[in-house]
């Protein structure tokens, strides 16, 4: 079964669009570069980007101090936002983006960031690797055992929060009558056995297995029994008949806004189940024409604000985009609980108030000075709209949208009356423009 | 620390905000074609004064939006996220089983409950017992539904849309505010969790979604007065784009929403005005401080109709149980004290009805961890001056009243306590809000 590959034109607007999906949009002249290779060769280089290079300088804080991800409230997500903003290898790090997400693990319940950043790297590690490989290191991933008590989850006193997650949002979905609480309860002594030690100094560490809280005596699972051990747990899952089209569907989801036809899906389901790639799938999920010429989709937050950087060659240079991922409806390694995000609803009043936050805090640093105008005769609107325009570097915008942006532009400097507004309103007025480019629909989506 | 920082930039980042609340007698600023309008809130007694932008006129739009909405009873629901363990709220103290079932997680010293002498309140839920003993609180302590889903998530939605159907995709609150709300006021459905809470889910309408009415001001750096004006009115007008692609018009439909809703809350833009007649619990956890801003919303006759917001605390007490508890319990019951007592000071408090629920309760027997896997039936409160009081349903007792996995059966469907609450409370017809409205028993929750 072969999976249907975009045909069409695949020039600037359309590899636009790809480094967007399938990471946090160009940075200047990338689209160009990857239009260039055509649509296989653009996949080809985002699946194997070889080894990672920062581009660009290193993330500080406000003060100028390095980032300290491991002890600061917060610059755990900034340094995550750098390595969005400055990795040579996009799909990499969306990729890390998605496991999070599908993984949803909140240092709300594991209290230590350094765990957390562990789990991120094993994320990266496996970013387009094999499933299977991944959910056996998940499931005793110390960020995970602490988040769903694995490491409370003993013989002859089952906690059933692993086994039960794992089940519903990790492989094989709710209400698909994949499996029974039956199921939950048998998974849940497989899983037992996982332990580890504690110190004011240290915190949690030594996470081990112990054969000793291990139940090993017969379960029923699926309508099989066995003596199973945690990894035979996994094994079962993934090898489950409902779990590659759960697998393909989901992942399906983070990169096109519309459900899959059947064909794909069966598609899709064949490259998947010859051994558990994710690689395999998402090369063609990212050449699929629903991707390419299919709906738009609204910007993870903080992919909004990676790309915004990225766009205009910028690295991050303030910690207050944790604060504003917050108000924005993302704060990396604080998902909202254990099923992440929900992808379909990120914008409301109160995230979109975030958002223009965000973009208001990135233009703190690149502002027109209303009292320093240059000299001669001060820009009229339609210059003063290209003007904006191209400090984002040319982003494509509807008619609509440049129709609203001129028209502010001409009734803002017909307000001027006095000489002084008349010399200061341009930058103000450039100034607002650039905030209103941002936020716009265009730019929100892709 | 985290809103600190936040007011510091909102402060850092000039104007752009339109109009800005200032006290009464101060002058008009100079040259910025603002005017000046008065507004008195009823119940704080305290006239606010701004400045509105003369051309626009924000400010009159902001008050005169939708007066509909405006007077009428108020329905707010507060989520205990995780599943919060409803035979923790009211024990079986008297249940000869609750010993054996739960050897180290048994509470006592808690207050009787009046209805059943098998019941006490959890010690952390006085508050709560006490508004009981005024009759202002109707406690379900078995509300649930038939086959119930032990997944967060999927008992969470049954109970988010008002219906036993995963595809359902508008919220229960949400199709009600379809039917009576109208195109102007996002503010008739609103969240305070900071994002918007899925029983608000429209499909027609719009709805707010806030972190709290001090806190939605839009700000630019470099941007002020008539620019800043024009700049939020632009902002507004996305609204007109009529994108076809979904995604394009989700972004322009949030954004003049967010536009109209920073209208209607420019009378709090200053924060010196949301003065508080009772004093809400001091904590870092952001619920009492959401109901106090709500509180002062309703004194100032805001439309509002439909409210929601999370309790403090995560309920998913899978280990350490007894602790989160005491303590996310404690916090939750002394804020809605606070909150009814505020209301009460304003004279508002026959205007607004709060539903207390949780996506479902927890297992009977404690686990090894000291806490409890997820259940069944669980525990929930409506609180009001014109609550009905009492019980509805019983608690089903531990020797029959539990499942073949062991959790508590329900003796009260929520679909039944929203047909209530529409009914009696909104005075709507149920039929059109929840599927199947007429197989529910309508328990009397109004007085």
């Amino acid at each position: 079964m072969k999976v249907d590959v975009y045909q069409g034109e695949f020039g600037e607007p359309q590899a636009e669009r790809l480094l967007w999906r399938a990471g946090f949009g160009p940075r200047p002249g990338e689209a160009a570069a990857l239009a260039a290779q055509g649509l296989d060769g653009a996949v080809g280089s985002l699946l194997d980007p070889g080894p990672e290079q920062l581009v660009g300088p290193p993330p500080h804080g406000n003060d100028g101090h390095p980032l300290h991800p491991y002890a600061v409230w917060g610059e755990d997500h900034c340094w995550w936002l750098d390595r969005m903003v400055r990795t040579s290898r996009p799909l990499v790090e969306r990729m890390t983006l998605v496991w999070h997400d599908w993984f949803a693990t909140s240092n709300e319940g594991v209290g230590s960031q350094r765990l957390m950043i562990g789990q991120n790297e094993l994320f990266r590690g496996h970013a387009l690797g094999a499933f299977d490989r991944l959910l056996l290191d998940v499931t005793h991933d110390p960020a995970m055992l602490l988040w769903l008590n694995g490491t409370e989850n003993v013989k002859g006193a089952p906690n059933e929060n692993y086994g039960r997650e794992m089940m519903e949002l990790f492989t094989l979905g709710a209400e698909r009558g994949a499996y029974t609480e039956e199921d939950v309860r048998q998974q849940a002594r497989s899983f037992s056995g996982w332990q580890n030690r504690w110190s004011q100094l240290r915190g949690d560490f030594d996470f081990h297995f112990d054969l000793a809280q291990h139940d090993d005596g017969v379960k029923h699972v699926f309508g099989s029994s066995g003596r199973f051990s945690w990894e035979d747990a996994c094994r079962l899952c993934v090898t489950h008949p409902l779990h590659a089209p759960f697998f393909v569907e989901k992942l399906w989801s983070y990169f096109v806004p519309t459900p899959p036809d059947s064909p794909t899906l069966a598609g899709l389901e064949a490259l998947y189940t010859s051994g558990f790639s994710v690689k395999a799938v998402v090369g063609a999920i990212l050449r699929h024409p629903d991707l390419h010429v299919g709906e738009r989709m609204v910007k993870p937050p903080v992919v909004y604000v990676a790309g915004l950087l990225r766009r205009i060659g910028s690295g991050v240079t303030t910690t207050d985009w944790a604060w504003i991922g917050q108000l924005s409806g993302q704060q990396l390694f604080y998902p909202p609980n254990v099923a992440g995000w929900d992808d379909t609803r990120w914008l409301d009043t109160a995230t979109f108030l975030g958002r223009w936050i965000g973009v208001s805090r990135l233009l703190q640093d690149h502002q027109r000075n209303p009292n320093h105008p240059p000299p001669g005769v001060p820009p009229d609107a339609s210059t003063l709209v290209g003007q904006a325009v191209a400090f984002w570097r040319n982003p494509p915008l509807s008619s609509g949208t440049l129709g609203l942006l001129g028209e502010f532009a001409r009734r803002a400097l017909a307000d001027a009356t006095a000489d002084w507004e008349r010399k200061a309103y341009p930058a103000l007025v450039e100034n607002a423009l650039r905030q209103l480019i941002a936020v716009s629909p265009d730019l929100q989506t892709a | 620390m985290r809103r600190r920082c936040c007011e510091e930039f909102t402060r850092r980042a000039e104007a752009g905000a339109g109009v800005r609340a200032i006290e009464p007698g101060m002058p008009l600023p100079a040259g910025t074609g603002m005017t000046r309008r008065g507004f008195v809130t009823r119940s704080l007694g305290l006239a606010l004064t701004v400045y509105g932008a003369g051309p626009l006129g924000l400010f009159d739009q902001g008050i005169a939006c939708a007066g509909a909405g405006r007077g009428g009873p108020i329905l707010v629901s507060i989520f205990m996220p995780g599943g919060a363990d409803g035979m923790s709220m009211l024990y079986p103290a008297g249940d000869p089983l609750y010993a054996k079932l739960r050897p180290n997680l048994a509470l006592s010293g808690g207050q009787p409950f009046a209805e059943d002498a098998r019941l006490a309140w959890h010690p952390a839920l006085a508050p709560l017992a006490q508004l009981h003993s005024e009759g202002k609180v109707t406690a379900l302590p078995a509300i649930g539904y038939d086959h119930p889903d032990q997944s967060h998530f999927t008992s969470r939605h049954y109970w988010e849309v008002g219906a036993t159907d995963t595809e359902l995709r508008t919220g229960w609150m949400g199709r009600y505010l379809d039917e009576v709300g109208t195109a102007d006021n996002p503010l008739q459905g609103l969240s305070l969790t900071g994002q918007l809470e899925p029983t608000l889910a429209t499909t027609r309408v719009p709805v707010a979604a806030i972190a709290g009415p001090d806190q939605y001001t839009f700000g630019t750096s470099g941007v002020w007065g008539s620019v800043g004006d024009r700049m939020l009115e632009t902002l507004g007008r996305f609204g007109e784009l009529h994108a076809t692609d979904p995604a394009l018009h989700t972004v322009s439909q949030v954004a003049s929403q967010s536009d109209r809703l920073r209208k209607q809350l420019l009378p709090f833009a200053d924060k010196t005005k949301l003065v508080s007649p009772v004093a809400y619990p001091q904590t870092s956890d952001g619920f009492p401080q959401h109901l106090a801003g709500l509180a002062a919303m309703i004194g100032a006759d805001l439309p509002l109709r439909c409210v929601a917001l999370e309790a403090s605390g995560q309920y998913d007490t899978h280990a350490g149980e007894t602790a989160a508890l005491s303590t996310a319990f404690g916090v939750t019951a002394q804020s809605l004290l606070a909150f009814q007592r505020d209301l009460e000071a304003r004279g508002v408090a026959d205007r607004v009805l709060t539903l207390v629920w949780s996506e479902f309760g927890r297992r009977a027997q404690e686990n090894g961890s000291g806490g409890t896997d997820h259940g069944a039936a669980g525990t929930a409160f409506v609180i009001g001056s014109r609550a009905s009081g009492g019980m509805v349903g019983e608690f089903p007792g531990l020797a029959k009243g539990l499942d073949v996995d062991g959790n508590l059966k329900p003796t009260a469907d929520f679909r039944g306590v929203y047909v209530s609450l529409l009914e009696q409370w909104l005075g709507f017809d149920a039929a059109r809000i929840v599927p199947d409205a007429g197989r529910f028993a309508r328990p009397k929750l109004v007085r």
